[in-house]
């Protein structure tokens, strides 16, 4: 039944839906940018960046239709977190666009000095933006004061241990995915080499993941509860089984690389992984959407709005992700780096 | 907990850094708007006429459309945010409104051109001419839907209707056909296409007249200057029109917005037109008000004896902001003359057979190179600052739309902002200037680089490096 209860439901699962596709897609080009840092040379860079040069304005877009969905469906929500992480937003904005202008610029410049600044803006604004989404997430789940339906906080309200250890970790995490994908597009030395990157970063999300899964419970009485209490136990058992053979299944994925042709098995190991991790995130909100008072229901826009734009996603979004996913398939393959040295 | 009050210096300092991002970013989507459907009309005339000029052409022009393309993406994802960091009382009040108008632009315009555009610029090898032309035409139709829906949107902060105010004082939709066409939209929309039109034709005129003063034998400098003129001629007459009917609309649904754009003070029948002057809002009066009597009625109300409000008929609290507007206006008019002077001298060179050997001609028409730009920004500043103080009109003030923020948080901001922009996008600008000032050749360098059907990887855009500067 399509209500004013249930609708804010769909709504919460739509935008999670979205923030997650931005996370993934946007995540592994941010962290192909990241990566930027391991590889220092200008043909490994070239391959890198024309793996993601025909998608990432696709993938980055996914970030507008998260704002623009919450604005629309949970118009309380959009006007509460931002002012709330104001500096965050900004500075993230700023490295969005040095990320996404030095993509084009760095084929433009028309010195070697100046395609080394232009190498430098694209792995910082990928490293900054994904420092502040982490920020983002952790001030969030940190919980942001309202009353009155208005953010009531100062212009540092956002900082907390917990939201920069999120910073750090969702760097880490970009970076992670990047070099699972790069893995999959790419072949060679700069393949090899990723798999070493790759398998470094993975013990390290290991480690976040543990960090992450034991601190966010302890934010907020309700989180504990979900995660603690009757059938809590269970699904803090089920999370950690899960993440377990994922992790196996991604260390042997790694371990194959090349050797069998399941190149793409550590990329989809990794988006799996995010994949639960997010879940859980969603699993300790809920019903909440900026904890520790706002529920959806008290966000959301009136039924008229949320209804209007439910058909609009209803059917925008499966062609969205079919042509899309035609997007990517007209530029499958290996990256041939050969093509570079000229 | 007390309500906390946005000081008005910070509410000054949001209007200044919006208004600052947003006409920045507004000259990226009009290029690419007039860019892409240039290129669809270039394709088109490659597929049906198989001239390889017109694709010389069109790979000359996409180069540039990439760059263009990329900085409105960047900086339209700060719009997307900026709207909430900046004015968190008007996005939870208007929220409902705006948010599903907005959602629908993302669903149906940027991902159609972000999703193609890979093709677009790094496919016609790997997928052919046809479906290339397909990608060329989606991203196209995917710059107009994007114009359409923010321009409803705006539109409606204009003419609101197809609302109720609900008890918490949001805006409620009632009806999303009449928000959408609301009684300023068609006149936005129509008016803002062509000035994307304009400005695209007089940018590429310029490129062109630019090439031919060095070389007035190049197929491809002669193709984009005799099309962007062709443009000028026709479409600047198109657009007055448009700009009229705009006018008498502002008349009927904003009458503050006109008195100010008019400069009249004081209500009366048969109002002068004032060519120049400047308003002065202490004294209520124009100052060096230079005038021609009973044409402003003539223009507004089709009559000499026309009544026109002025100022003076509403409280001085609701005036907007008189100077910007003012001025802004006859800017947007003066430049328009321009264009139109241009128009009618191509059509006579043209007649003449001269239209690629004065140079005097081609001159003018590299200094108007900008000029629809300006022209963009100049109207939007009328659009803007003449529907203040409200931000939706006569519903909701500007002071109450602002977010709770601090001097020091917006002063910091707008730092990072002023100083980033200026940065990246003045790069921007000069390797686009760049791009222009290299002369098209024939066989204009591939889209995938200079070997046909390269196996892998989205090479040519940047095969720059090996190849003609």
């Amino acid at each position: 039944m399509i209500n004013s209860h249930s609708l804010p439901v769909i709504w919460g699962f739509i935008i999670a839906f979205v923030i997650f596709a931005y996370v993934t897609l946007d995540g592994f080009d941010l962290g192909v940018g990241v990566l930027f840092a391991a590889e220092r040379e200008r043909p490994e860079r070239d391959v890198m960046v024309d793996s993601i040069a025909p998608v990432w304005d696709g993938n980055e877009t996914w970030l507008v239709l998260g704002g623009s969905f919450l604005y629309g469906a949970f118009p309380v929500a959009y006007s509460v977190i931002l002012p709330a992480v104001y500096p965050v937003i900004i500075t993230m904005l700023m490295a969005l666009i040095l990320r996404g202008v030095s993509f084009e610029f760095r084929f433009r410049a028309t010195t070697e000095r100046g395609r080394r600044n232009w190498d430098a803006g694209l792995m910082s604004g990928s490293i900054i933006a994904g420092f502040c989404q982490g920020v983002i997430l952790g001030a969030v789940l940190h919980g942001i004061p309202v009353s009155n339906m208005q953010f009531t906080g100062g212009a540092l309200r956002w900082f907390s241990y917990f939201s920069i250890f999120t910073g750090f970790a969702v760097v880490l995490a970009y970076a992670f995915l990047g070099s699972t994908w790069l893995i999959w597009r790419t072949d060679g030395g700069l393949q090899a080499r990723m798999r070493k990157i790759a398998v470094k970063l993975a013990v390290a999300m290991l480690g976040l993941v543990l960090v992450f899964s034991c601190w966010t419970p302890m934010l907020h009485h309700g989180f504990a509860q979900r995660w603690f209490s009757g059938s809590g136990v269970l699904a803090t058992a089920l999370a950690s089984l899960v993440l377990i053979s994922l992790f196996y299944g991604l260390f042997h994925g790694l371990r194959k690389v090349g050797v069998t042709k399941r190149d793409w098995a550590p990329f989809v190991f990794a988006i799996t992984i995010f994949f639960v991790n997010f879940a859980g995130v969603g699993y300790s909100l809920y019903p909440n959407i900026v904890p520790p008072t706002l529920t959806i229901w008290l966000a959301s826009s009136p039924v008229s709005s949320q209804l209007f734009l439910l058909i609009g996603a209803g059917v925008m979004i499966p062609i969205i992700v079919g042509y899309n996913i035609f997007a990517y398939y007209v530029f499958r393959g290996k990256i041939d780096a050969s093509a570079y040295y000229h | 907990m007390t309500r906390f009050v946005t000081a008005p210096l910070a509410i000054q300092l949001a209007r200044a850094q919006f208004g600052f991002t947003i006409a920045f970013h507004i000259m990226f989507p009009a290029f690419s708007i007039g860019l892409a459907a240039y290129l669809v009309v270039l394709e088109l005339m490659w597929l049906v006429t198989k001239k390889t000029v017109y694709l010389d052409t069109y790979k000359y022009w996409l180069k540039v459309f990439a760059v263009i393309f990329a900085i409105g993406v960047v900086s339209g994802l700060v719009m997307a945010y900026e709207i909430g960091a900046n004015w968190s009382g008007y996005s939870n009040r208007v929220g409902p409104i705006l948010g599903p108008l907005l959602a629908w632009e993302t669903l149906t315009a940027f991902f159609l051109e972000a999703g193609f555009l890979g093709i677009m610029l790094f496919g016609l090898s790997r997928v052919g001419p046809r479906l290339h032309f397909l990608a060329t035409t989606l991203v196209s139709i995917g710059t107009l839907l994007s114009a359409t829906w923010i321009l409803a949107a705006n539109s409606w902060m204009q003419t609101p209707r197809g609302y109720t105010i609900g008890s918490n004082g949001t805006f409620e939709p009632r009806n999303w056909l009449k928000i959408i066409f609301n009684p300023d939209f068609p006149y936005e929309w129509l008016h803002m296409l062509m000035a994307a039109f304009l400005a695209t034709a007089f940018a590429v005129g310029a490129v062109g007249a630019f090439h031919l003063l060095r070389n007035k034998h190049n197929q491809v400098s002669r193709l984009m200057f005799s099309m962007a003129m062709w443009m000028a001629a026709f479409v600047t007459p198109v657009q007055g029109f448009i700009g009229d009917q705009s006018g008498r609309e502002v008349w009927r649904d904003q009458p503050i917005k006109l008195a100010a754009i008019e400069g009249d003070f004081h209500t009366k029948a048969g109002q002068a037109l004032h060519l120049f002057g400047l308003p002065d809002r202490a004294l209520g009066t124009l100052l060096y008000d230079i005038k021609i009597p009973r044409l402003g009625s003539l223009i507004v109300t089709h009559s000499m004896h026309g009544v026109i409000q002025g100022l003076d008929a509403f409280s001085r609290r609701d005036w907007p902001v008189l100077i910007p507007t003012f001025v802004g206006f006859r800017i947007m008019i003066g430049i328009w003359s321009l264009m139109m002077i241009l128009g009618l001298a191509s059509l006579w060179l043209r007649f003449k057979g001269r239209l690629f050997d004065n140079r005097l001609f081609m001159k003018a028409a590299m200094a108007m190179g900008p000029a629809g730009f300006i022209a963009i920004i100049a109207g939007w500043v009328v659009t803007e600052t003449g529907r203040q103080p409200w931000t939706v009109y006569g519903l909701l003030r500007t002071a109450q739309s602002a977010s709770p923020l601090t001097v020091g948080e917006l002063l910091w901001s707008f730092g990072i902002i002023i100083v980033l922009y200026f940065f990246i996008f003045g790069t921007g600008i000069r390797y686009v200037l760049q791009m222009m000032a290299r002369e098209p050749v024939l066989d204009e360098p591939d889209l995938e680089g200079d070997k046909p059907m390269r196996s892998h990887g989205p090479k040519g855009l940047h095969g720059g490096v090996s190849r003609v500067k």
